[in-house]
């Protein structure tokens, strides 16, 4: 017997199982597709929720989406807690803001000037002194200069949050499919389901590509084959960036929140977990489909972390991934219907993934400042065409 | 009136050649790149795959500019030799910005490796344009040694401290007979117009203006300033005087 759900989300990453569980708790029949579900860029990504201190030049319409969806993660962790049954702390959670911290005279003028920069847009970001921040994170070395203390940032699990999700869905009978998606099932002009790899057909009434960096179409050195039955250039310009990040353990807890760094003008961040995990990241490499972790990747992330907080060489070494950011032309993600009748898109998230899950799935659900979806749309890509 | 750069053969009517690191997204690059009216654009070879979709190449393919491949990154000779053969297979040219640098804290080329690299790529037949110092000295040698220019540094790359020693970068300009690319230092559109001014055939820049406020408006900022320089050079200044001269009659 056919399968038929209102909504059909193509990839089980941290967006598509937000989308997933935001519809379901909407009361649609809802189902994922994902050979893999919670393996790529979300498996990798370090989860910080961190808006203000990743504010740059050019970038006031991603800083908008990143606040707005900042706003929601209280709430939104809240309820994933509570749908799978567990507590938010649970999810690692927390609120302690980030500390962006320089090291060298150069680096310091930069920090300066982005902090004038975010103060200027109306912020909340506190310069601090060197030995200021050091009273925040007595592990820093005694040469970091100085510091901007973004106090709403925050961070979480992904890879807690992605399990989560999982669980809600379940308890929330959403289908989990661990098939790949390979064609667009259409029917005069309109999206009509998926037909997956392994044959037979999927029916839906809307189905969300968040497909992350695979979202793009064929084409480079070891990508994928990508979802047929689409007209020409409805799909959007998303690229693989790469990230290595790699993950240290120690008994404790060695910072107290998220520490970003620049160290003579290349950028470090340090995320802690209640558990004693710290991660280190990340690269960004354009390589395509690359997965690769290289020597000289890790090398320049421990580089710059043991300059920062010279303590982090005696942590083991527990995990080191590279994952697949989905990044489009101008940073900013692809939400929103794609043009055919019955198909939406949610890719395109690059480093905020995490961040923008909450916003996504609201936007998806038809909930959220349309001003925000009119920025994300897909159409922006197809006009110029 | 005609006024091309010809490096190795190729004409280019545009004198300003852009990097394209440090951009907060390729969407502000390409419109940077578009205000800079640029024709010839290096890209760093290291950690980018070449085939990969929707890269900094699509970018230049689609705005039709020459992609100059540059071997940054690389602290040996050997290495940048490996680097520009990979970038020639890659992208099917045999030019290369020739970059061997001596420390990460500086980012100074290093004299003895770049010449090293220089000498063995122009036999395999690369049209090289090696990144150096301002040593007129080793310009000449390199100038001697087959390659198509020299791209003496204004101050450290991405430093943006302007052209350190003006002096250095005419005694390259007067000795040289191709092309010298003021390469690394420029800040803002006055230092542009300075090596225009000293006498450089052009100016490579890139953190000037991917890390600017507004890039695009930057780009446009040194393509006037590139231009404007290169016409005053063309003009002939006058000399500097100690004490003032009329314009005008002062007496009937």
């Amino acid at each position: 017997m056919p399968q038929r759900f209102d909504l059909l989300v193509v990839g089980g990453g941290v967006i598509g199982l937000s989308v997933a569980w935001r519809a379901a708790r909407g009361g649609l029949r809802a189902a994922v597709m994902d050979p893999a579900p919670a393996s790529g860029a979300s498996h990798a990504a370090a989860g910080m929720l961190a808006p203000v201190s990743e504010v740059t030049y050019t970038e006031e319409p991603l800083l908008r989406l990143g606040l707005a969806s900042l706003d929601r993660w209280p709430s939104f962790a809240a309820e994933l807690a509570a749908d799978a049954g567990c507590e938010v702390g649970d999810l690692d959670y927390r609120d302690g803001g980030t500390l962006d911290v320089a090291f060298g005279a150069d680096d310091m003028a930069a920090l300066e000037e982005i902090a004038a920069f975010a103060t200027g847009l109306g912020l909340p970001a506190r310069r601090l002194t060197g030995r200021e921040c050091r009273r925040l994170e007595p592990m820093l070395a005694p040469s970091v200069r100085g510091g901007m203390l973004a106090e709403r940032d925050a961070w979480v699990d992904p890879r807690k949050v992605t399990a989560a999700l999982l669980t809600a869905l379940e308890r929330r009978g959403v289908t989990l499919l661990r098939t790949r998606a390979a064609a667009l099932e259409t029917s005069a002009g309109r999206v009509t389901g998926v037909r997956p790899a392994a044959g037979g057909t999927v029916g839906a009434d809307r189905v969300v590509l968040a497909t992350g960096a695979w979202s793009g179409g064929p084409g480079g050195a070891g990508a994928p084959a990508a979802i047929e039955g689409l007209p020409p250039g409805i799909l959007p310009p998303v690229r693989p960036v790469k990230g290595q990040i790699m993950r240290l353990r120690s008994p404790e807890p060695i910072l107290g929140r998220c520490v970003r760094g620049t160290v003579h003008g290349s950028h470090v961040y340090l995320v802690p977990r209640a558990d004693g995990e710290l991660v280190v990241g990340a690269t960004q490499e354009e390589m395509g489909f690359d997965t690769r972790v290289t020597a000289g990747g890790l090398w320049e992330l421990l580089r710059d972390a043991r300059e920062l907080l010279p303590g982090v060489t005696e942590l083991e070494l527990s995990d080191a991934v590279a994952g697949l950011r989905p990044g489009t032309p101008d940073n900013l993600p692809v939400i929103g219907p794609a043009g055919p009748p019955g198909l939406w898109l949610a890719t395109g998230h690059h480093r905020n993934g995490v961040l923008l899950a909450p916003l996504t799935a609201d936007l998806c659900a038809g909930d959220g400042d349309p001003g925000l979806l009119k920025i994300c749309s897909p159409l922006r890509f197809q006009e110029h065409r | 009136m005609d006024d091309d750069l010809i490096i190795g053969g190729e004409k280019f009517a545009s004198r300003l050649i852009m990097g394209t690191g440090g951009a907060p997204s390729l969407e502000v690059l390409d419109a940077a790149l578009a205000a800079s009216g640029t024709e010839l654009t290096t890209v760093a070879m290291r950690r980018l795959d070449p085939s990969a979709r929707g890269s900094v190449l699509d970018v230049l393919r689609r705005r039709g500019i020459r992609v100059l491949p540059n071997t940054a990154g690389c602290f040996t000779a050997q290495e940048a030799v490996l680097t520009a053969r990979l970038a020639r297979e890659a992208l099917e040219t045999d030019w290369v910005k020739l970059e061997v640098i001596s420390d990460e804290r500086t980012l100074l080329p290093d004299p003895i490796e770049t010449f090293d690299a220089a000498e063995r790529l122009v036999a395999d037949g690369f049209t090289v344009l090696p990144y150096i110092g301002d040593d007129p000295a080793l310009a000449r040698r390199l100038e001697q040694a087959g390659c198509a220019a020299v791209m003496p540094l204004g101050a450290p790359i991405g430093s943006g401290l302007g052209i350190r020693n003006p002096h250095n970068i005419e005694l390259i300009v007067e000795a040289a007979g191709v092309p010298v690319i003021l390469d690394a230092g420029i800040g803002t559109a006055s230092d542009a117009a300075l090596a225009m001014e000293l006498g450089c055939d052009a100016v490579l820049l890139a953190t000037a203006v991917t890390r600017a406020q507004r890039p695009d408006l930057m780009a446009q900022a040194m393509r006037s300033a590139v231009a404007a320089g290169r016409a005053a050079r063309l003009a002939g200044r006058i000399p500097r005087r100690r004490y003032a001269e009329a314009s005008s009659p002062m007496t009937p």
